[in-house]
């Protein structure tokens, strides 16, 4: 799985929880630059992937998410 | 299962399904966005009209003290109360050692005391999530034996909660403690969600949790499913009895058999509990009865079955036929049949009928059914399991009155004797559990909890009725309930704010039995006028002249005014008794 496969499926992912139809995501893509993107809305963004992806990520992968990038990294981390 | 997403965008996204909404308030010590969420968002999917408060996080006292609280403000029917297992844990911890052993005790007199604070509030119903167990593994497994042990206390205050409830006619449970079981610890509790945000049910559980708030609040509405047609060959038994023969279907230890009688012990239970049982087999009638009445390992007997259709017609016909007979609405009705093609065929041509898609194995069965939880209700009352008795009695009449040539020698020949009498302690379960079930025979179709009944037997403003009939065939047992309201202090008209009957009695004089009985009890307390009033809902277009029938004029639309004074008891074939 390469990062740029992830990025699109977490581009996907977010469209669903944030509720836009044309989000693309960067690696640099912050909480700040999407709407609804608040603390609520991120567990359940942190839901999806671990759904989708099929991991459970740690509390602190969960509190240090800043970015996309840092989603995409812990990841990879999980599926090896 | 829908998932917890799709849930979320329901809930912001689609309207309140129309209706009058109920009112939910959620209380509880942990953070319930995303409870509040889930239960709002499966109401819309199932077409509840639910509106839902969510308040702040654990601030249950001061929501329930401070009369500006949101909750309070609010006004709702009712309240959901709940206390989430690792804030138990916590109020444990800080428990001091040596007073740990009546933690349940303390935490039982707790929920007493915020019981009687939402009472206080006006607020007439309880939600009640019990509590999902967690081990900490103290004393390892010695912990369930160590009374001062969180896991000795949680099921001692599981069994407290059960206990102080079954007391109570106004706390409705939610089994949380069941649905963590069935998901296991670890997928229903997630820890790092609890530690980040405070929730203390895993995401992915949330809709689970959702579906049985939501499956409790449609059956205190009335929504509750009443009867089961199943189907025989390879539903009840293994194999097909035209074919296979008695020694052949599977059976008790033979085959597959015991998945079989497992599944029949779990009807039989149903069946005691108040859910009619019937049959639709396509089959000739004494084939399908055989190993009703030979085969030993049967576990239900024709006895348990309150109708029995075994024909070569398509079963919708066939379904069609028996719920006529039981007189109840089609929505109340399951079929469970193992053919996928026959499912099809009664959903298609009879779209209000609950069709579940019974797995492939026979061996899960029953676990797919509780899974479904369609069998929800609001009230317990020992009465139902004569319901059978009943409806085999009805079969009887049926048959008899095809040899009477007229209708009233017909009535006579059933010897029938009613009751009239003011409501009381030990009926007021059964009627509030009609008042729920009632749909056809409802002028005005609004539901009563228990307390609600209670209140008004013990109100002077009000007139209760209700009603039995028996007759030489058995005992139908309550059948109808009036209500009474004075108009106004000074007035000296009645309002008839609840009139429902049983529809199993129509057609038998009932209603003319009642309505004397009606207008008697209002001239006894010195009422010249009796207001009656119909309001339509989509399943009690049989009473909409019931009025004009009993003699009322029309006022307006769907509004009636009898005159005591002027009111001809009418002619009918029941005779008074005491009881």
């Amino acid at each position: 799985m390469t990062p740029e496969k992830i990025l699109a499926r977490l581009s996907e992912i977010a469209c669903e929880v944030f509720d836009e139809d044309d989000l693309v995501f960067t690696m640099e893509t912050t909480a700040q630059d999407v709407e609804d993107w608040d603390s609520l809305t991120h567990l359940s963004f942190v839901n999806e992937i671990e759904n989708v992806y099929g991991i459970k990520m740690t509390m602190g992968e969960i509190q240090g998410a800043k970015n996309v990038g840092d989603f995409v990294e812990t990841i990879l981390k999980h599926i090896g | 299962m829908v998932g917890f997403n799709e849930l979320r965008k329901a809930a912001k996204k689609l309207p309140i399904p129309s209706g009058a909404p109920y009112r939910v308030a959620i209380l509880g010590d942990s953070a319930t966005q995303y409870f509040a969420t889930a239960i709002e968002g499966y109401a819309k999917l199932s077409k509840l009209p639910l509106q839902v408060l969510d308040t702040d996080y654990n601030a249950i006292d001061t929501e329930l003290i401070d009369e500006h609280s949101a909750t309070r403000l609010w006004k709702p029917d009712a309240i959901l109360l709940w206390l989430s297992t690792p804030k138990l844990y916590q109020a444990y911890e800080e428990t001091a050692a040596d007073a740990r052993a009546e933690f349940a005790t303390q935490t039982m007199n707790r929920i007493e005391t915020l019981w009687m604070l939402i009472e206080k509030c006006g607020v007439k119903t309880i939600i009640q999530p019990n509590f999902p167990e967690s081990f900490d593994a103290m004393w390892g497994n010695y912990s369930s034996k160590v009374n001062a042990s969180f896991v000795y206390q949680m099921r001692a205050l599981q069994y407290l909660l059960s206990k102080a409830m079954s007391t109570r006619n106004n706390v409705y449970p939610i089994d949380l403690q069941s649905i963590a079981m069935r998901f296991g610890e670890k997928d229903f509790f997630d820890a790092a969600l609890y530690y980040n945000a405070k929730m203390a049910i895993a995401l992915n559980a949330l809709p689970t949790v959702a579906k049985a708030v939501v499956d409790v609040i449609a059956a205190l509405k009335g929504t509750v499913k009443k009867c089961i047609v199943l189907d025989l060959d390879n539903t009840l038994w293994g194999g097909v009895i035209g074919d296979d023969g008695l020694a052949g279907i599977e059976l008790g230890e033979f085959g597959r058999g015991m998945a079989f009688s497992a599944f029949q012990r779990w009807l039989l239970q149903m069946k005691e509990r108040g859910i009619i049982l019937t049959v639709c087999s396509k089959n000739n009638e004494n084939t399908a009865k055989e190993p009703f009445e030979k085969h030993e390992d049967m576990v239900l007997r024709l006895d348990d079955i309150s109708l029995f259709v075994a024909n070569w017609e398509d079963k919708a016909s066939n379904i069609k036929m028996i719920r006529e007979t039981l007189s109840i609405g089609m929505d109340s009705m399951v079929f469970l049949d193992d053919n996928p093609f026959e499912r099809n065929l009664v959903r298609q041509m009879i779209p209000e009928i609950c069709v579940p898609e019974l797995p492939e194995d026979p061996a899960l069965y029953v676990s797919f059914l509780v899974n479904e939880n369609l069998f929800e209700t609001a009230t317990y009352a020992k009465e139902n399991t004569n319901r059978t008795k009943q409806y085999q009695a009805e079969m009887e009449r049926i048959r008899t009155m095809t040899t009477f040539t007229s209708i009233d020698e017909y009535l006579e020949s059933l010897e029938m004797k009613g009751t009239a009498k003011p409501f009381e302690p030990i009926r007021f379960a059964r009627i509030a559990e009609l008042s729920q079930r009632s749909n056809q025979f409802n002028l005005r179709t609004i539901r009563y909890s228990e307390a609600d009944i209670e209140a008004m037997a013990n109100d002077s403003q009000y007139i209760t009725l209700y009603f039995m009939l028996k007759d030489r065939f058995g005992d139908h047992g309550l059948v109808s309930v009036v209500i009474l309201k004075k108009m106004s202090e000074a007035s000296n008209t009645v309002f008839v704010d609840t009139w429902f009957m049983s529809c199993r009695v129509l057609k038998r004089g009932m209603e003319e039995f009642i309505m004397n009985s009606v207008v008697n009890a209002a001239k006894e307390k010195g009422y010249g006028k009796i207001i009656g009033e119909y309001i339509p809902t989509p399943k009690n277009e049989m009473v909409r002249a019931i009025y004009s029938k009993m003699g009322f004029q029309t006022i307006n639309d769907n509004q009636y005014m009898l005159e005591t004074k002027t009111f001809v008891p009418f002619h009918h074939f029941i005779s008074e008794v005491e009881s």
